[in-house]
């Protein structure tokens, strides 16, 4: 991590990072004995960032290896619960509209949480319609909702008619860690982590349900309610995820794929594998963003999408034939 | 003890239980047969809560199911269900059967040696022991429905309750199966098609019959031609087999 602090279009040697960060946080060494704007990218600038790539990526890591649980399909993603969708319809309206810009600085930022909530309550009502959450229910509801809001957006980068607007929620679909600030980051850190330790406290109910409803309801496990808890907590992670930096794609697939690679199939152990890996997966992936086409930024989205595909597509050609 | 006191069960338009009775006995291996969609499945499923049926009640030693939760529940049964084919999840077979300890765990609780052993019992008792480290999907038929009774043995509630444990399996892995259910001695009921195999390994046997259970008693009096042929639609003869009635089927002639 604090290789990937000091990685970027200038570059800090790791041991001035370390000291950096000592000097912010507990003071030491107490005289700064490192050029002001080594010390302002450091500590405004790359700190923060790949602080929020580790939760986001952690948080994909987990969101990913848990829908794939639940609805027991290996392809399962964060983003197959239309919550991203939600999280870009609510931003595309803040930057091309400036809807919701009396919610203060973090309007974008807020408007994308209160979209993917939207999103998420729209597919929970599809989904209940006949009683239980069952997953092909909630995939479907997922999906069709992902649609709808995925042509708003179209439909509101269309109307607005302003090619700088167009960019700007272009750059934010396909994910940034950019907009990482101090400010908000230790909300993010509450509520994914809040999510995530409720995630590894189930754990073994994940394996149960990811071997069948009937099995998980034999071994004492309500699938119904699990299922629901799990979706809204993993939901609101991914909320909390995309408001802060997008839509990244094909981490929460491929982060549980190579860590069930590693680890095996238990929750116990693939849980914190899926975290860790996604974490080090976007704070690399967003090292490569920043550093490939210096001075410029490539969206995060597209790194993590040309390094995961081919990854992805190695790891199912590995797969068992009966699988 | 469970017993459904005379339960209905809806299911969209189609009425698929009416009445239906049905209760374990102490130690006894109870078969419950019946031609498809008569309801045996879902008779079974109502009795460990995976159903909710309409009216009448389910009694798990004297206690409404409804007033109990899903744990408490599976303290007092153990199922082999049919979607107990764990393709879902590339899990081993001992940790397959650990999961069984569940029941009596917290959700935040790791197993403890104690229910390592419990699991290695379970999978000696199904002669498995040694097979705790292979994969579930490289198991044959046979031996995987043999893991999911493991798990059952793991899980150590008194009620166990099997849906079609034969199924796919071949004659000797059918044989195999329901003389190990029967060592168990737990209080058992098992939905089964062969009637052959009802008479065969059941202590007693209860006969449903579009979502009612019409016949129940001792194999002898409910594998008869005058009980089965109006159920079944076909023609019954008993063939003389020494201790079990065998039967042979052919198309009703009338």
């Amino acid at each position: 991590m604090i290789v990937a602090i000091g990685l970027g279009p200038v570059g800090v040697i790791p041991p001035t990072a370390l000291r950096i960060i000592g000097h912010h946080t507990i003071g030491v060494p107490e005289v700064m004995s490192w050029a002001r704007t080594d010390d302002a990218i450091i500590w405004e600038v790359r700190l923060p960032r790949v602080l929020l790539g580790a939760i986001v990526g952690t948080a994909l890591g987990v969101a990913g290896v848990t829908l794939q649980a639940l609805v027991r399909n290996p392809l399962a993603e964060p983003y197959i619960l239309g919550v991203s969708s939600g999280g870009s319809t609510g931003a595309a309206a803040a930057i091309l509209f400036g809807v919701g810009s009396g919610l203060g600085p973090e309007s974008v930022s807020l408007m994308a949480f209160l979209g993917a909530l939207g999103a998420l309550a729209l597919v929970l009502a599809l989904a209940r319609s006949t009683g239980r959450i069952t997953p092909s229910r909630m995939i479907v509801a997922g999906v069709a909702v992902g649609y709808l809001l995925s042509a708003t957006t179209s439909l509101l980068i269309l109307f607005a008619d302003s090619a700088e607007g167009a960019r700007a929620v272009m750059f934010w679909l396909l994910g940034s860690l950019a907009n990482a600030d101090w400010s908000t980051l230790p909300i993010g850190y509450l509520g994914m982590g809040a999510g995530m330790v409720l995630v590894y406290w189930w754990r073994r109910r994940l394996d149960l349900l990811a071997l069948g409803d009937e099995t998980a309801m034999a071994s004492g496990v309500d699938p119904g309610r699990t299922r629901m808890v799990l979706v809204v907590v993993v939901a609101l992670c991914v909320g909390f995820a995309v408001s802060l930096s997008g839509g990244i794609g094909f981490v929460g697939l491929a982060a549980p794929h190579i860590a069930r690679r590693i680890v095996g199939p238990i929750h116990r152990h693939l849980v914190p594998a899926s975290a860790a890996l996604g974490a080090i997966i976007l704070v690399w992936a967003d090292v490569a963003a920043r550093m490939v086409l210096q001075p410029r930024e490539l969206p995060i989205g597209v790194v993590t999408g040309v390094l995961g595909a081919p990854v992805l597509v190695a790891l199912v050609r590995k797969l068992p034939h009966n699988n | 003890m469970i017993a459904a006191t005379g339960i209905d069960l809806r299911l969209g338009a189609s009425d698929v239980l009416s009445g239906a009775r049905l209760c374990t006995r102490p130690g006894q291996v109870v078969g419950l047969i019946g031609p498809n969609g008569s309801g045996k499945s879902s008779l079974l499923r109502c009795l460990y809560g995976m159903l909710r049926p309409n009216r009448g009640a389910v009694l798990i030693d004297d206690k409404a199911i409804e007033s109990m939760s899903q744990r408490s529940i599976a303290r007092a049964i153990a199922v082999v269900a049919q979607d107990a084919s764990a393709d879902g999840i590339d899990i081993t077979v001992g940790e397959f059967v650990l999961l069984g300890r569940h029941v009596h765990r917290g959700d935040h609780e790791g197993f403890t040696d104690d229910d390592c052993k419990v699991a290695l019992d379970g999978l000696e008792m199904v002669d498995l022991s040694g097979f705790a480290e292979r994969h579930l999907h490289e198991m044959s038929g046979g031996e995987r429905q043999r893991v999911m009774i493991a798990r059952c043995i793991a899980q150590q509630s008194p009620v166990i309750l099997l849906d079609e444990p034969t199924n796919h399996l071949d004659v000797r892995y059918q044989h195999e199966v329901l003389t190990l259910v029967r060592q168990l001695k737990n209080d058992t009921i098992v939905v089964l098609h062969d009637l052959n195999l009802a008479g065969r390994y059941c202590d007693h046997l209860a006969l449903l019959d579009r979502g009612r259970v019409v016949h129940q008693g001792q194999p002898d009096d409910v594998l008869r031609s005058d009980v089965l042929e109006p159920v079944y639609g076909i023609e019954v003869r008993r063939l003389a087999d020494g201790q079990h009635p065998h039967l042979a089927f052919g198309p009703l002639t009338r």
